[in-house]
């Protein structure tokens, strides 16, 4: 017996993902903007199909999870797929000028003062 | 656009072609406490939601057994997204301050710019441990109170109540507010800012 649970079921996600349940690297950062270099083909598996889709411009890791309705770690799994085989690019964010900085560079936090003080 | 991709993506309108650079502020706060109000108030986009899952393995280990136990936790939280320029994205992440919370935070928030504690202070103990877990990381935050109407404290009171630095900027605001939400986020970005260039003058 199994107690009915409210989350996804697990074996849909080992599914999805070939069995792997976690990526090789951090490479994708939840706000990393993904883009797509080709069309989906024929046969190709239907969550990298609709990523490659939704990202015809520029999104994030995050609203791509949102839009699959899975967990992000199944989304950079996803991604690192399709990363491998060129079909995607990735914008992965800056936020320091220098890997060592501990607070972000204070020129794009006055790019996101002016964005904020004109919206 | 084709349908087959608006069926995937709603009503959210497409990024520039040229967005390149995704930033991260998250607002910290208790159930209830207004974060999806504030990310909707300001956010481009209707606030969409997603989670993510964490299987930790020896957590509360049964004796009477020999399987290594795993317990899995689930975070959800919502988003809310604003393009600042042709190439520089704001996400804004509402997150629930609960202790199993912060188990996911490095994977999740490594990156992040800084965060709003946003508090109600006819509760603000649900607080004090999102405000110690950031200190724990490192994460340069400011505390937005929430006015509900209720009792009003003075700031010197909810500072004191929450322990907190003189240094930590502390503002009032109404989180259905556009303006207001605004001003909170203008706030947070100015004192990261200060924080940022100072750090640069002082260093060797």
């Amino acid at each position: 017996m199994k107690r009915p649970g409210r989350d996804e079921d697990p074996d849909r996600l080992y599914t999805v993902t070939g069995g792997r349940s976690r990526s090789n690297s951090d490479a994708f950062d939840l706000v990393t903007l993904v883009v797509s270099e080709s069309q989906p083909t024929p046969g190709m598996q239907s969550e990298h199909a609709s990523i490659l889709r939704i990202c015809s411009s520029p999104t994030a890791v995050v609203e791509i999870a949102s839009d699959l309705n899975l967990p992000v770690s199944i989304v950079r799994i996803l991604l690192g797929d399709l990363h491998a085989a060129g079909r995607i690019t990735a914008r992965h964010p800056r936020t320091t000028a220098t890997a060592a900085d501990r607070l972000p560079d204070p020129e794009i936090l006055k790019q996101v003062l002016v964005g904020l003080r004109n919206l | 656009m084709d349908s087959a991709t608006s069926d995937l993506t709603g009503t959210r309108p497409p990024l520039h072609s040229t967005a390149a650079n995704g930033l991260k502020i998250v607002i910290v706060g208790g159930f209830g406490v207004g974060k999806t109000t504030m990310v909707r108030s300001v956010s481009d986009i209707r606030p969409l939601n997603t989670e993510e899952t964490m299987t930790r393995a020896g957590e509360g280990v049964d004796d009477t057994t020999n399987v290594e136990s795993k317990t899995t936790t689930t975070i959800a939280f919502d988003f809310g997204r604003i393009s600042l320029n042709d190439t520089t994205v704001l996400y804004l992440f509402g997150a629930p301050g609960q202790e199993r919370f912060w188990f996911l935070w490095d994977r999740l928030f490594t990156g992040t710019l800084g965060a709003v504690v946003l508090v109600d202070t006819r509760r603000l103990v649900d607080s004090w441990y999102a405000i110690d877990r950031l200190e724990q990381h490192g994460m340069p935050f400011i505390v937005a109170r929430n006015d509900f109407g209720g009792p009003h404290y003075s700031a010197e009171e909810v500072r004191e109540a929450l322990d907190l630095s003189e240094d930590v900027p502390l503002i009032e605001c109404d989180a259905r507010s556009r303006e207001s939400s605004k001003e909170v986020l203008i706030t947070l970005v100015n004192h990261l800012y200060r924080l940022s260039s100072s750090a640069r003058e002082n260093a060797p």
